[in-house]
């Protein structure tokens, strides 16, 4: 295969597995649903949560996005340093999304800023957004794909408290920003939490933290009891489904943290809605593929 | 027309002043009938531009939405997803919206603010939810696109006219006497906030 053919290969399966993301949620999120469902006894709750599973059925039976709003893409990449296609992904990556947007289709949600023009393709400056983080010595490449909606994007938020205020200043920045515009943002929702130095690095870590699988958690016991305590404290405020009162708000609480300064307490916060779009796929060098979010995932194999 | 079938309350556009005075915030029905479309562009045009509307809404139902919509190859349109979009965004134009167009029944996501409580409370309209991210049910409760007006606002936003069977779940979140569920709850939820505030600042001194 010539490198080009390589590329057009990995555009088409990343396009395909994009397309896929939108109509089937990831195996995590809809066995946590079940969870949910199955502990809920409020009637408009599960005349709700009734909707969200017959809409699940019925979005892979007809092969739609699940729903209309399908996000701005978000990458996550891991990649080995001497994966064949390392310096194409990123243009490999926005011929995906532009390709998925025609084929699936994508709402175009792309808003050039200043010009304030639709791109029509979901691309654009800075977008598809990538993050990178470069594995040494492997040949494969992991890529978590995630649509970030616009009623899941709007609550985010980030800050550098005074080290005094102490992690019950983080819980409370938490809860605040849930109590506020959690109900909008089409609960139950996925939290992700960041902390760390400045509002940027906590930022970044929110967003990392959607990245893991609902139900996974911390590997610092301190900050995984952290996780545990903000999810009880969360569901006990009884946001329910859409944000209309029920036993659960959220799928989970994810927390992620790096180092701060003697001075600071950085915090973000990022959520994702119900219908959290999340993927991830590996590759080896020669272009196989697993995925462990979406087992039901085919292309060509 | 409101009738009760299976045990669901489904009410049919035209909309009249007692299937809508029936309604209190909490419940749960189903409707019937005539629908249109219109969010962010569709309210600035109206209200700010004050252009008035292509479509009559009087007696039919407004959803705050921004469909994926497919030219099919009848050279017709295929509705692809629908569902309700944040309403929150038109509380700034919502109280004049229902003054000017007589719209009785709004459908979008999330809480509404106090003017659009007022717009009910005076004009007899009501604000229902429905659940959100189910475009795929939405979609597969239209049984007709009838009608594209201002079609250069794009696709998400022009004015889509749709005839809908049985779509719902819709919870009432604004009745006609203005009451907000949203609001209501948004202060139960503050209330248990403190309380959580306080209980997990309780167990993370254990463990920190
Ligand atoms: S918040 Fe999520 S589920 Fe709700 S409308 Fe936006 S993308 Fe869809």
């Amino acid at each position: 295969m010539t490198l080009e053919d390589k590329c057009n290969k990995m555009t088409d399966i990343m396009a395909a597995f994009i397309g896929h993301t939108t109509v089937r949620l990831p195996d995590d999120v809809i066995s946590r649903l079940n969870e949910l469902r199955a502990a809920e006894d409020d009637p408009a709750a599960l005349s709700i949560y009734d909707m969200m599973f017959e809409n699940i059925r019925l979005a892979s039976e007809l092969g739609r996005p699940s729903c209309q709003d399908t996000g701005l893409a978000q990458f996550r990449i891991d990649c080995g340093s001497s994966f064949p296609l390392l310096a194409q992904l990123e243009e490999i990556l926005t011929a995906a999304v532009k390709k998925a947007t025609e084929e699936t289709p994508l709402r175009p949600n792309a808003v050039e800023t200043f010009d304030e023009i639709n791109t029509g393709t979901n691309t654009g400056t800075g977008a598809p957004s990538i993050s990178w983080n470069i594995v040494p010595s492997w040949d494969g490449c992991a890529i978590t794909t995630y649509l970030a909606g616009g009623g899941c994007s709007l609550p985010g938020h980030a800050a550098v408290l005074m080290p005094g205020e102490g992690y019950e200043g983080v819980v409370r920045f938490v809860l605040d920003r849930i109590a506020e515009y959690g109900p909008n943002a089409c609960p139950p929702l996925l939290v992700g939490v960041g902390i760390a130095n400045s509002v940027d690095t906590a930022a970044q870590l929110s967003k990392k933290a959607l990245f893991r699988p609902v139900g996974s958690h911390n590997p610092n016991e301190k900050a995984s009891a952290m996780e545990s305590m903000l999810e009880d404290g969360i569901n006990k405020m009884g946001i329910g489904p859409q944000g209309l009162g029920g036993k659960a708000s959220v799928l989970g609480v994810n927390i992620e943290n790096a180092v701060r300064h003697t001075a600071t307490l950085g915090v973000g916060v990022s959520l994702s809605c119900w219908t959290h779009r999340r993927g991830k796929i590996v590759f080896s060098k020669d272009l196989g593929f697993n995925t462990d979010t979406h087992a039901g995932f085919t292309y060509g194999q | 027309m409101t009738e009760t079938i299976n045990g669901k309350t489904i009410i049919s556009t035209p909309f009249t002043d007692s299937d809508l005075n029936a309604l209190h915030a909490g419940d749960v029905i189903f409707i019937n009938g005539d629908i249109v479309t219109g969010r962010d562009d569709v309210h600035i045009r109206a209200v700010r531009e004050n252009i008035d509307l292509p479509a009559d809404l009087r007696g039919k139902a407004l959803m705050h939405a921004g469909p994926i919509v497919r030219r099919s190859s009848d050279g017709g349109y295929e509705m692809i997803s629908i569902g309700p979009t944040t309403s929150m965004r038109m509380e700034k134009f919502e109280y004049d919206f229902i003054e000017k167009t007589g719209v009785r029944l709004i459908i979008g996501k999330g809480c509404m603010g106090s003017r659009t409580a007022e717009a009910c409370r005076k004009f007899g309209a009501v604000h229902c939810v429905l659940p959100a991210g189910n475009a795929v049910v939405g979609a597969a409760c239209i049984e007709e696109i009838n009608g594209l007006d201002w079609q250069d606002l794009g696709m998400a936003e022009a004015l889509w006219s749709l005839r809908v069977k049985c779509l719902g779940p819709l919870i009432v979140s604004i009745d006609t006497s203005g009451r907000n569920l949203f609001e209501e709850k948004k202060k139960e939820y503050n209330a248990r906030k403190e309380e959580q505030i306080e209980e997990i600042s309780k167990k993370l001194e254990t463990i920190l």
